[in-house]
């Protein structure tokens, strides 16, 4: 009962569900074979196709791979996100 | 022909010596011809846990090396009919017999036996190789603890790319109390991260300790949790439909409360 007013509160969460997120974020990279070679690849990618539009902050782009909500609510899914900070945005003319 | 099952972890120290022994027994108490080859070539382990220890004259290596016959290797353990041992050797590595010689070695004992349970050594190496190799069914133990999961995880992947399709999850050393806490995972969320189909949960309790300090496996005590565990689970191989052992109120941490709350000392 404590517990869980103080879980309402947001004070603590119970181990069981730190447990739970921190397996399925593993089990993502470990199912997925996923390396951080591999993250440094699509991250070289990314930068030399965004750059063509957009001068970026390249040292500080970040790039992993996490969970999120997925779009219907019905659970969490794996998401590859990007924190791409803009430095300046290049005006094409031509 | 008999039916070869493999019990396995990934980690080590989750429970897979104990299950082998104890669902062993369940089998045997229940009419069927069992054989248990320990494949912990090295840690020589079944032995111990099911108090055989003194008995063993040749083990696993000779058998495959052709110093003896596998007849003369099996230990029978006289408290059970139809139980016998295959035991490891323990001064020899994981490297001492190779995967053909497993294949031969499983196949002469589905002839005579029911079933043939394998005690798979911790780990994902030669070792494991060679006890999953000849195997037609996989239980894999774990705890839930993340480490356990992760590395069952793991196993279960390994398994999937060996054809061996639909392993079975025993979840280990489930702590009810804790459970109720929200400090430990339940058998729900080991299940739903895992998605494999549950063979039997078994309570962490001390009769195991004490059970194995005795050499003779929890099973035969049908009234401790741990024994009922054990026991519903040769029954689920054996094909019965058995439901899963309700944990609620039988968990150590609520009885000690009882008995402190009503002044009892034991
Ligand atoms: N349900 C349980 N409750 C209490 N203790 C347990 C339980 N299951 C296993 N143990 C204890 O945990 C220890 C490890 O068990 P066991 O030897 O069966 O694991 P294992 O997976 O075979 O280990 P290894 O990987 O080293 O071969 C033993 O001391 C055993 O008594
Ligand atoms: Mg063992």
């Amino acid at each position: 009962m404590l517990q869980s007013i103080m879980n309402f509160f947001g004070k603590t969460k119970p181990s069981k569900e730190v447990a739970k997120d921190r397996l399925k974020l593993v089990l993502i990279h470990d199912r997925a074979n996923v390396s951080p070679q591999f993250l440094e690849m699509i991250k070289s990618e990314i930068i030399k196709v965004i750059t063509n539009y957009i001068e970026i902050d390249e040292s500080e782009l970040e790039i992993q791979l996490t969970r999120t909500q997925s779009e219907d609510g019905q659970g969490i899914v794996p998401a590859l996100i990007a924190n791409i900070p803009i430095k300046n945005v290049k005006t094409k003319t031509k | 022909m008999g039916e070869v099952i493999v019990i396995t972890s990934g980690k080590g120290g989750v429970g897979k010596t104990t299950t082998t022994a104890n669902v062993g027994v369940g089998l045997a108490m229940r009419n069927k011809k069992v054989a248990l080859v320990d494949a912990d070539i090295g840690l020589r382990n079944l032995d111990l846990v099911l108090g055989l220890e003194n008995r063993i004259v040749f083990d696993l290596v000779d058998v495959v090396e052709g110093r003896c016959k596998l007849r003369n290797a099996l230990v029978k353990d006289k408290r059970f009919d139809g139980l016998y041992l295959l035991p490891a050797a323990q001064t020899r590595d994981k490297t001492a017999v190779k995967p053909e010689q497993m294949i031969k070695l499983c196949n002469d004992l589905r002839k005579e036996f029911d079933f043939v349970l394998i005690d798979c050594p911790a780990g994902i190496e030669q070792g494991f190789n060679n006890a999953v190799v000849a195997a037609d069914r996989a239980i894999v133990v774990t705890t839930p603890e993340v480490s356990a999961v992760r590395d069952a995880d793991r196993v279960i992947g390994l398994l999937e790319a060996k054809e061996l399709r639909n392993p079975r999850l025993l979840i280990n050393r489930i702590r009810n109390d804790m459970v109720r806490r929200g400090e430990m995972m339940s058998i729900e969320d080991v299940k739903d991260i895992l998605a494999v189909d549950i063979i039997g949960i078994v309570p962490d309790d001390e009769k195991i300790v004490i059970s194995t300090n005795r050499g003779e496996p929890v099973i035969t005590d049908g009234k401790s949790l741990a024994g009922q565990a054990y026991n519903n689970i040769a029954r689920r191989i054996l094909g019965e439909d058995v439901p899963l052992l309700d944990l609620e109120g039988h968990d150590e941490g609520f009885m000690l409360k009882l008995k402190k709350f009503l002044g009892i000392k034991n």
